[in-house]
């Protein structure tokens, strides 16, 4: 049959049915050319992903990845059982939540200062580019030098203007690594914030804000009543993509406290477990408790997606 | 000192407040955009100060390091020879630029091919494989650790580069899929109806149409995926262990004194200054197209 179509192609037949064999051999065409994306990201992902689900079941260690043994969800009844485990999860979510709250603030309030018309404007946006383009290492030990206990400027600052009594051990002591980690993730990836949504804020019509100064509304109730409603789709795209972000912390916490358990993020945990300790089961279940958490997380926000597009 | 100069902030405050409702518009016009101008300076010092420290420190060596003061008195170039001297900071470097670039070339060649399919062509399973991609990219790294592993020590590849081209794919394919497609949605349609109807072939139609069109988008999303292979960290310290493979952000991170307690600040801060100098440049020149990359995906999807 499908033969026939093909070749009826190329006589004068019927536009309708010429028309759907031309987008099957489309829809074929498609397929080829998704496949060589596909087998990598199944390669890549897909299986990988599989694997560490399994892992999670065994009592697999690094030093002999072939030889282990099923043992069922043991890992992750040990996992449940482990303070250090919990710990990771709140800082995780502390950590979350503070720095997605602050960059969405502060991102809102940069957007909003890069959508007004002034002069330089173009300097101040590439100002705000620098710290998203530096790398996260990078800004960790940037940061970490800035926040030294001894020769630190942030000490100094803070002792001439008379805000401390005494230099203040950011990194080291367990009552501020979590606020210097917060601080300098927000310095990280407020643009990005910004960036999102000044792109949401060039979308709105001059025209309502036209209609709002007539009208006489103050800049503060045009903000709430006006702008904020109608950036709403690209304010929770730029949340939803900052908070799976940073659940996944690893790279800033690791350079900066290590593996110290006060600060320690659920990432750094599962590496731990993983690398360290050898232990690719136990390893794997924390990693697997993680995706579960990203992944239900995410669901929740293309189901909110989709209800919202009906809506 | 501190305790004047807070009393002076109070009172300032506190006269503008009082004043506020009775000074003329035209003041209260000044006013607002001085302190409009005020706010927009001190946000370019938040942002750029921390790199500018950097590079002020990275040029102080022995005791001018501990120094506070703003500007480098005798910039002294000892830390920026040292790094490349006392490590393999070049082959590092080396290291970083081959991994990106292949990184990059790999994603775009089955990227864009990829998303000519899912940007132009409507078929059954287009949006949940859409989807699929965003979420693969939302991945937490850690969650393909263990698997990446075991994959990467099959096909021989512990402590290669070649494990960190492998696994950066993970984060830079979907990344790349997803916002080309969104690119190549916006290409006007006529353009493929006629050579439809002339009588092109889909590959044709990609190599002779879309991908001269897509080159500016191409340009962005290989950008970005460059920033993200060349920042990346928990793959490359897990993947490799001699010092000859580590890229960049491990060297750096990794960098020790002669005891855990004295850090090389100088190194650190000279070899940060080294990395990070030739992205701030890109994203200079740049800016407008990585602002357009950045949102493409993430605004239309």
């Amino acid at each position: 049959m499908a033969t026939a179509f093909e070749a009826g192609t190329n006589e004068p037949g019927p536009p309708s049915r010429r028309r759907s064999a031309l987008s099957r051999q489309r829809v074929r065409a498609a397929w080829l050319f998704l496949a060589p994306m596909l087998v990598v990201l199944g390669l890549v992902a897909g299986w990988p992903l599989l694997r560490t689900l399994w892992f999670a079941l065994t009592d697999a260690s690094l030093a002999d990845l072939d030889r282990y043994e099923f043992v069922g969800p043991l890992n992750f009844l040990y996992l449940s059982t482990d303070p250090d485990w919990w710990r990771a999860v709140r800082n995780t979510l502390v950590f979350t939540f503070v720095s997605v709250s602050l960059e969405t603030v502060l991102g809102m309030m940069i957007a909003l200062a890069l959508h007004t018309r002034f002069r330089g404007r173009g300097l101040l946006r590439a100002a705000v580019l620098i710290p998203w383009a530096i790398p996260t290492v990078v800004s960790a030990k940037m940061w970490a030098w800035m926040f030294n206990d001894v020769f630190g400027i942030v000490n100094e600052l803070l002792l001439t203007v008379g805000a401390i009594a005494a230099p203040i051990a950011w990194t080291a002591s367990p009552d501020t690594a979590m606020a210097a980690i917060i601080i300098v993730d927000v310095w990280k990836t407020t643009p990005f914030m910004a960036l999102l949504l000044l792109a949401g804020l060039q979308m709105i019509p001059e025209e309502i804000y036209e209609a709002a100064r007539i009208d006489g509304v103050n800049p503060v109730e045009v903000f709430f009543r006006v702008t904020l409603p109608l950036i709403r789709p690209a304010l929770v795209v730029a949340i939803v993509f900052r908070t799976l972000d940073a659940m996944r912390i690893f790279d800033l916490v690791y350079v900066m406290t290590g593996n110290n358990r006060t600060t320690m993020s659920m990432s750094i945990y599962a590496r731990q477990q993983l690398v360290d300790f050898q232990d690719v089961g136990y390893g794997s279940a924390a990693a697997a408790m993680l995706f579960a958490i990203i992944a239900v997380m995410t669901v929740i926000y293309l189901m909110a997606i989709r209800f919202g597009r009906e809506a | 000192m501190g305790a004047w100069l807070w009393l002076f902030l109070a009172g300032l405050v506190a006269a503008l407040l009082a004043g506020w409702g009775r000074a003329p518009w035209r003041w209260r016009r000044r006013i607002g955009r001085i302190g409009f101008a005020c706010l927009l300076l001190l946000l370019i010092l938040y942002t750029v100060f921390p790199f500018y420290w950097a590079v002020v420190s990275s040029l102080r060596t022995g005791s001018a390091l501990f120094s506070t003061e703003l500007w480098p008195r005798d910039p002294a170039w000892d830390n920026y020879v040292a790094i490349f001297r006392e490590q393999p900071f070049a082959t590092n470097i080396l290291n970083s630029v081959l991994v990106a670039v292949a990184t990059v070339a790999v994603s775009l060649l089955l990227a864009v091919a990829a998303a000519y399919a899912l940007g132009r062509v409507s078929f059954r399973g287009r949006l949940p494989l859409l989807f699929t991609v965003l979420s693969v990219s939302m991945f937490p790294q850690i969650a393909v650790l263990s698997g990446m592993f075991e994959l990467v020590r099959a096909f021989g590849l512990y402590n290669r580069l070649g494990s960190l081209v492998l696994s950066y794919l993970v984060f830079t394919l979907p990344f790349s899929v997803w916002v080309l497609t969104s690119f190549m949605r916006e290409l006007p349609k006529e353009l493929e109806e006629a050579a439809i109807v002339d009588g092109a072939r889909p590959v044709t139609l990609v190599l002779r149409i879309f991908l001269p069109l897509l080159a500016p988008a191409m340009v962005t999303t290989g950008l970005l995926a460059f920033i993200a292979a060349w920042n990346e960290f928990l793959f490359a310290l897990t993947f490799t262990l001699s010092a000859e493979q580590r890229t960049v952000p491990v060297a750096i991170a990794l960098i020790s004194g002669a005891s855990a307690y004295e850090l090389p600040w100088g190194n650190i801060m000279a070899a940060s200054v080294v990395v990070t100098l030739p992205l701030i440049l890109l994203v200079l020149v740049f800016q407008r197209r990585i602002v357009a990359g950045l949102t493409a995906g993430a605004v239309k999807g």
